[in-house]
C-alpha cells in the first residue's frame, strides 16, 4: 500500500517532467525576449558580458541598450551577467569561455593592465581603427589614453571613470562636534580622537570582499609618496623597500585603530550604513558610494579627497573590449561606437553614478558630487588604481590585495613590506 | 551477504542453455553499467589526470603552457601565507564540524527516540535546513552573526543576547582574528622551539576562532541530516535487545552505552565520510558568509584555488591546490572505501 | 518487502515525568535554533529597502509588505533588476529530468553492482564512488572544453548532463546499498521462473525500489536545485540560467538590496522546502530501509 503511494508520486513527477519538457520546446510564456524563437533573422546578435546585474549599474547599461536598439533595430541584445565575488564569478566564466572558443562579443574590462590577463594579442581585437575613425584620441584625457594603451594598441573603449580616493563623511556629525574634514593624516588622528571620545566610530570600513583593505592602502600610498612616487611603484621606479612605504604601512596601521572592529564582517556598503545611521563619521571608498547613498535616500553626506591626496585623482575606468572571433562584426563595432559616443556616455553615466571618460559631457546631467569629480578629472594628476585593475597586472594586484587583507588585521609592517617587495620581484618589475 | 555468483556456481551442472543465458545476462550487466563507467573515467579520472598534469606545468596565463617545471608550484604554495592559513583552517573546520554534527545529530536522535509527541514536526524542523542552498545559508548567517561594534551597538545574535539580558554571551564571531595556539613563551612552547618544532608553537598551528562561526552555520545545515541517519539507525535496533538488557538490570543510560551505540558504529562511519568530504570541499558557504576573513581566518583552500585560477589566471598554481585538496580527500576516503569493500567481502 | 515501522509507537519503557519535561525543553530549544534564521529571512523579506539595516534586523517590518517578493519574482526593469520567474522555470526544466535520469542510472548501476557481480566489480564500485569526493572547482576548465566539443556547452541539456554524470557516484552508492539488503533468494525464485537480468529488474526489484528512489530523488533534487558552481560556469546566458545563479545576480555587484534578496532566497528555496516537508517521512523511511548505510 505504502509503496503504491510512492509510485503514484514517482509517476506524477515523471508526468510533470514530461509536460515541462514539452513546454520547453516552445518558448515559455514568462521567458525573456532573448529566446531564440523570437530572434529576428536579419539583425543578428550582440552579446555583452558584464558583472553589472543590479541597481544603477544595470540601469545605466539598460539605457545604453535602449539607444543601441533604436539605432540598430532587429539586433538581438543578449545581456549576459554574472555577479558575485567582486567579479570573480564573472571572470571565471569569462576565462572558461575565452579559452573554450565561445567568447561573448564584448565584455567588461577595467582599463589598464588588467587587459594583460586576457592575452589581448590572442583573444581580443585591437581597436586602433575605431579610435582613428571616431577621433577618440582627442576626446579622452591623455593620462587615460596612456593607461588604455597596452603593447601599442587600444584594446577597450572606456565608458566611465570612477574615483577611488574619496573620503565620505557625515556632515551632521562634523557640524555637531565643530570639526572640519581632515586634509592630512595628522588632522585625521586629531579628528579621530575627538570623535572616539564622543563614542562615534571615526572611520568605517568593511573588508569582507577582500579588496577593500588594498583600496584604502593605495590611497595612503598616494598621500605618502605623491602621484609620481605612487606610479613608480608599479613601474619599478619607486622601490617597495623605500622608507616611505614603511611610513605608509605605519599610517595604515594607525588608521585602522580608528576603524570599526567588525570590519571583517562587513561589505563596503554595510560599513557605509554606519555612516548613514550617524554611528560612523568617515568612510574611504570609491565614488560608487555616491550612487548608493542616493539609492538609500540619504543626503547628509559630504566628500573630500582622502587626506593628503588633494590634486590627485586615483582613477579606475570600466571599458568594453571586443573579443576576437565575434560572429557579427558590424553589430559589435556599432556597440563600441555607441559606448564611446557622447550620447552613449551621457545616457550611461548619470545612472551608473560615474563621470564620463570623455571630457565633453554636459555637467548639467550630473549631480553635485559628480560635477565636482568632473572638474577634478580635468585638472588633477591622474593615477591608476591597483585595487581595481588599472595599475598592475591582475596576478600582482591579487597578491597585493591578499597582503593588505592580512596586514589590516595583523599590523606586521616588516612582514607586509617584505611580501610587497617579493610580489614586485615575482612579477618581474623589481629585481 | 550472498551473491548470485555463489549460487549460480552451484548450479553449474545445468544444461548448456542455462550457461549461455548466464553469460548473456552477464554481458547485458556489463553493457548496462558501461555508460557510467565511461562517463566517470572521462569526467572524473580523466579530468583529475589533466589537473594533476597541469599542476606540474608553467601554465600561468589564459593560453596553456605545458612546459614541465616539476614540483615548483607545490613548493611555492608552502611559502604563501594564505595557503598555510587555509590548511590550518581546514583542519579546524573539519574537526569541529564533524564533532558538532555527530554530537548534535546523535543527541537529537536519542531525544526523538524517546517516544515524544510531535516527532514528525521536530524531524521536519531539524531536517529542513538541508534543503536550503549554502549561498542562502551563508547570507542569513552572516547577518545573524554580524557582531556590530562597541560604538555602533550590537547587531545580529549579539543584539538578541543583549535584549534577552544575556549580554555576557556576546562575541565578535567571525570577525575575531584570534588564533588559539601554544604560546612560544610557555614551557611546552619553549620546549618545542628549542627542539626545532617552533612552528607548532606559532599561529600556523592552532584553532582559528573566527572559523567557529562558519562551523555553526554548517552545523545548522547538516546536523539534521546526521540526526536522520542516527534516528534511522536507532529504529533499526530491535526492541528485544533493549528489553533483554533492561531485564538484566541495565539502566537506560547503560542500555544506550552498551547496546545501542555499538550498533550505530557503521552509521557514524558513513556520517564521518559524508560530512568529512563536505568540510574539505566547503566553498559556497564561506564565500557568501564570511569571505576570506580577517587575515584569512576563515579562508579555505577551495576558495584560494578559485581565486588563484580565475582571478589570477594562474592555472598551474590553482591545479596544484586542487591536487593537494584531492590528495587530502583521498587520504580520508580511500581507506574507507577499502575497508567497506573488505568487510563486505568477508560476509 | 515491508518497510520497518517508521515511528516507534508506545515504547516499552517510559521515562519518568521530570525527564520528559527536560526532553521537551531540549527539543524545543533546538527547534528554536533551527528556526531562528528562517524568522530573519521572512521578516527581512517583508521590509522595504529603507527599513533594512543591521541595527534594526530583529524589528518586525512596518507591515505585511509583499513588494519585495513581487520585485524578486517579476523584476523591476527601471532598477535594473531582472525577475527570478524565468529562471525558476529553467531550474524546473533542469532539476526534474536530471533527478529522474540520475535515479534511473543509479538504480541500474546499483542493481548490477549488487546482484550481478562480475570480476572486478568490487573494485569498480569504490572507483566509481570516489567521483563524489572530488572538489568540482578543480575540473571546471577541462569540463568546459569537453562540453564544448560535445556541443552541449551553454545549454540546459549540457547542465543536465553534468549533473547526471557527477550524480552517478552517490546514486549508485544509495541503490547498491539498498539492493544489497534485499535477499538474493527473491531473485533466485524469479530466475527459476526463467526471467533474465532485465526481467528480474523490472518485475522483482523495481516494484520494491520506491524507498531507494525517494532517497535518491530527494538527494539529487536538492543538490541539483541548489547547485551554483556548475550553473554559473556551464550556462552564461541569462535565458538558460538556473535560479541560484539569478539569485546571486540579484545580489548585485555593488548594491545589495537585502529585502529583495531575502525574498528571492525564500522563493528559490520553496521547491526544496516543499520536497522536504511533503516527502520528509519517505526520506526517513528510505534511510531506515538501509539506503545510506556504509
Amino acid at each position: 500500500m505504502r509503496h503504491r503511494n510512492g509510485w503514484t508520486l514517482f509517476s506524477l513527477l515523471a508526468l510533470v517532467a514530461l509536460i515541462l519538457a514539452a513546454c520547453g520546446a516552445q518558448p515559455p510564456s514568462g521567458a525573456q525576449p532573448t529566446q531564440p524563437a523570437a530572434a529576428p533573422t536579419a539583425g543578428g546578435k550582440l552579446e555583452m558580458f558584464s558583472w553589472w546585474t543590479a541597481g544603477g549599474e544595470a540601469d545605466g547599461l539598460n539605457a545604453m541598450y535602449d539607444l543601441y536598439k533604436q539605432a540598430n533595430p532587429g539586433v538581438e541584445v543578449i545581456n549576459a551577467t554574472v555577479a558575485g565575488g567582486a567579479g570573480t564569478n564573472a571572470k571565471a566564466v569569462l576565462s572558461t569561455r575565452l579559452t573554450g572558443g565561445d567568447p561573448p562579443d564584448s565584455f567588461q574590462l577595467h582599463a589598464g593592465l588588467e587587459v594583460e590577463k586576457y592575452e589581448p594579442q590572442k583573444y581580443l581585437q585591437p581597436l586602433d581603427d575605431l579610435y582613428a575613425a571616431e577621433g577618440l584620441e582627442t576626446v579622452f584625457p591623455r593620462d587615460l589614453l596612456t593607461l588604455l594603451k597596452y603593447q601599442d594598441h587600444y584594446w577597450g573603449v572606456p565608458v566611465n571613470i570612477h574615483r577611488a580616493n574619496v573620503m565620505w563623511y557625515n556632515k551632521q556629525i562634523f557640524a555637531d562636534n565643530n570639526l572640519t574634514p581632515p586634509t592630512t593624516w595628522e588632522e585625521f588622528y586629531a579628528v579621530g580622537d575627538a570623535l572616539k571620545a564622543r563614542g562615534i566610530v571615526p572611520l568605517v570600513i568593511g573588508t569582507k570582499e577582500g579588496w577593500e583593505a588594498g583600496h584604502t592602502f593605495e590611497t595612503i600610498l598616494i598621500s605618502t609618496l605623491g602621484a609620481d612616487g605612487y606610479r613608480g611603484l608599479w613601474t619599478g621606479q619607486t622601490r617597495w623597500t623605500d622608507p616611505k612605504v614603511t611610513q605608509a604601512l605605519e599610517t595604515f596601521k594607525k588608521v585602522m585603530t580608528y576603524a570599526n572592529t567588525d570590519y571583517a564582517a562587513l561589505t563596503w556598503s554595510d560599513a557605509a550604513q554606519y555612516l548613514v545611521d550617524g554611528k560612523g563619521a568617515m568612510h574611504i571608498m570609491g565614488d560608487w558610494t555616491d550612487g548608493w547613498f542616493t539609492s538609500k535616500g540619504y543626503t547628509g553626506y559630504g566628500w573630500a579627497p582622502v587626506p593628503g591626496t588633494r590634486g590627485v585623482f586615483d582613477a579606475l575606468s570600466d571599458s568594453f573590449a571586443a573579443a576576437k572571433g565575434a560572429p557579427d562584426q558590424a553589430n559589435l563595432m556599432a556597440w563600441l561606437k555607441l559606448a564611446a559616443s557622447k550620447e552613449g556616455q551621457e545616457a550611461f553615466n548619470p545612472k551608473k553614478g560615474s563621470i564620463c571618460a570623455r571630457t565633453d559631457c554636459d555637467p548639467a546631467l550630473f549631480n553635485p558630487y559628480l560635477q565636482s569629480a568632473m572638474k577634478d578629472w580635468s585638472t588633477d594628476a591622474i593615477v591608476p588604481s591597483v585595487a581595481h585593475g588599472a595599475a598592475a597586472v591582475e596576478k600582482w594586484a591579487t597578491v597585493y590585495k591578499d597582503i593588505l587583507n592580512t596586514f589590516a588585521t595583523t599590523g606586521d609592517v616588516a612582514a607586509a613590506q617584505q611580501a610587497l617587495q617579493q610580489a614586485c620581484v615575482d612579477n618581474g618589475v623589481c629585481k | 551477504m550472498q551473491q548470485v555468483k555463489a549460487s549460480t556456481a552451484a548450479a553449474a551442472s545445468r544444461p548448456a542453455t542455462q550457461w549461455l543465458r548466464k553469460n548473456r545476462d552477464r554481458l547485458i550487466a556489463i553493457g548496462l553499467i558501461s555508460p557510467s563507467v565511461i562517463a566517470i573515467a572521462v569526467f572524473v579520472y580523466g579530468f583529475i589526470g589533466f589537473t594533476a598534469f597541469s599542476s606540474l606545468t608553467r601554465w600561468d596565463s589564459l593560453t596553456p603552457d605545458f612546459t614541465l617545471v616539476g614540483l615548483r608550484n607545490y613548493t611555492r604554495l608552502f611559502t604563501i601565507d594564505r595557503f598555510l592559513s587555509d590548511l590550518r583552517n581546514t583542519v579546524t573546520f573539519t574537526a569541529l564540524f564533524l564533532a558538532a554534527c555527530l554530537a548534535i545529530g546523535l543527541g537529537l536522535a536519542i531525544l526523538l527516540d524517546q517516544g515524544v509527541k510531535g516527532e514528525a514536526i521536530f524531524r521536519t524542523i531539524f531536517l529542513f535546513p538541508m534543503a536550503i542552498s549554502y549561498i542562502v545559508t551563508g547570507v542569513v548567517w552572516r547577518w545573524l552573526l554580524n557582531p556590530g561594534t562597541i560604538q555602533t551597538g550590537s547587531s545580529g545574535i549579539n543584539l538578541l543576547f543583549e535584549r534577552l539580558g544575556l549580554g555576557f554571551l556576546k562575541s565578535p564571531w567571525f570577525t575575531d582574528p584570534t588564533i588559539i595556539h601554544i604560546p612560544p613563551d610557555s614551557w611546552p612552547g619553549a620546549w618545542l622551539v628549542q627542539n626545532g618544532f617552533g612552528v607548532l608553537a606559532s599561529p600556523r598551528v592552532g584553532i582559528s576562532v573566527a572559523m567557529i562561526s562558519v562551523v555553526l552555520a554548517a552545523t545548522w545545515q547538516m546536523s539534521g541530516y546526521t540526526m536522520a541517519l542516527y534516528l534511522a539507525g536507532l529504529r533499526g535496533v530491535p526492541d528485544e535487545l533493549r528489553e533483554a538488557a533492561r531485564v538484566d538490570g541495565a539502566t537506560e543510560l547503560q542500555v544506550y552505552r552498551y547496546v545501542v551505540l555499538p550498533i550505530l558504529r557503521p552509521i557514524t562511519l558513513s556520517a564521518v565520510i559524508i560530512l568529512g568530504h563536505i568540510s574539505l570541499k566547503i566553498f559556497d558557504l564561506v564565500v557568501s558568509m564570511t569571505g576570506p576573513g580577517p587575515a584569512f581566518a576563515t579562508d579555505v583552500p577551495a576558495f584560494f584555488m578559485f581565486d588563484t585560477t580565475f582571478r589570477g589566471n594562474n592555472f598551474a598554481q590553482g591545479a596544484a591546490i586542487a591536487t593537494m585538496l584531492l590528495f587530502t580527500v583521498a587520504l580520508l576516503i580511500v581507506p574507507y572505501l577499502v575497508y567497506t569493500t573488505r568487510t563486505e567481502a568477508e560476509l | 518487502m515491508t518497510a520497518p515501522a517508521l515511528s516507534r509507537r508506545a515504547p516499552a519503557h517510559r521515562s519518568p515525568r521530570p525527564i520528559r519535561v527536560v526532553i521537551y525543553i531540549l527539543l524545543a530549544s533546538a527547534a528554536l535554533f533551527y528556526l531562528l534564521p528562517v524568522y530573519l529571512l521572512i521578516i527581512t523579506g517583508m521590509k522595504s529597502f529603507q527599513e533594512v539595516s543591521l541595527a534594526r534586523m530583529w524589528d518586525l517590518p512596518s507591515g505585511m509588505h509583499f513588494d519585495s517578493y513581487a520585485k524578486a519574482w517579476n523584476g523591476k526593469a527601471s532598477e535594473g533588476i531582472s525577475g527570478l520567474a524565468p529562471n525558476f522555470l529553467n531550474s524546473m526544466y533542469l532539476t526534474i529530468p536530471a533527478t529522474l535520469l540520475s535515479a534511473l542510472l543509479g538504480s541500474v548501476n546499483g542493481y548490477v553492482l549488487s546482484k550481478w557481480k562480475f570480476r572486478g566489480s568490487d573494485i569498480l564500485f569504490p572507483v566509481l564512488l570516489f567521483g563524489m569526493f572530488i572538489p568540482y572547482q578543480s575540473i571546471l576548465i577541462p569540463l568546459v572544453q569537453v562540453l564544448q566539443r560535445m556541443g552541449l556547452y551553454g545549454s540546459l541539456p549540457g547542465l543536465i548532463f553534468v549533473h547526471v554524470v557527477y550524480g552517478i557516484p552517490i546514486t549508485t552508492l544509495i541503490f547498491r546499498n539498498y539492493y544489497a539488503a534485499i535477499p538474493t533468494e527473491l531473485l533466485e525464485a524469479g530466475k527459476i521462473d526463467g526471467a533474465g537480468i532485465l526481467g528480474l529488474y523490472r518485475h522483482i526489484l523495481l516494484p520494491i525500489s520506491m524507498p531507494g528512489f525517494v532517497v535518491v530523488m530527494i538527494w539529487q533534487f536538492t543538490s541539483v536545485w541548489n547547485d551554483f558552481l556548475f550553473g554559473v560556469i556551464v550556462t552564461s546566458r541569462p535565458a538558460v540560467q538556473p535560479i541560484t545563479v539569478a539569485l546571486n545576480n540579484m545580489a548585485g555587484s555593488y548594491i545589495v538590496e537585502w529585502n529583495v534578496q531575502m525574498a528571492g532566497s525564500i522563493l528559490a528555496a520553496l521547491p526544496t522546502l516543499l520536497v522536504y516537508i511533503l516527502l520528509g517521512r519517505y526520506f526517513m523511511r528510505g534511510l531506515l530501509a538501509g539506503s545510506l548505510k556504509g
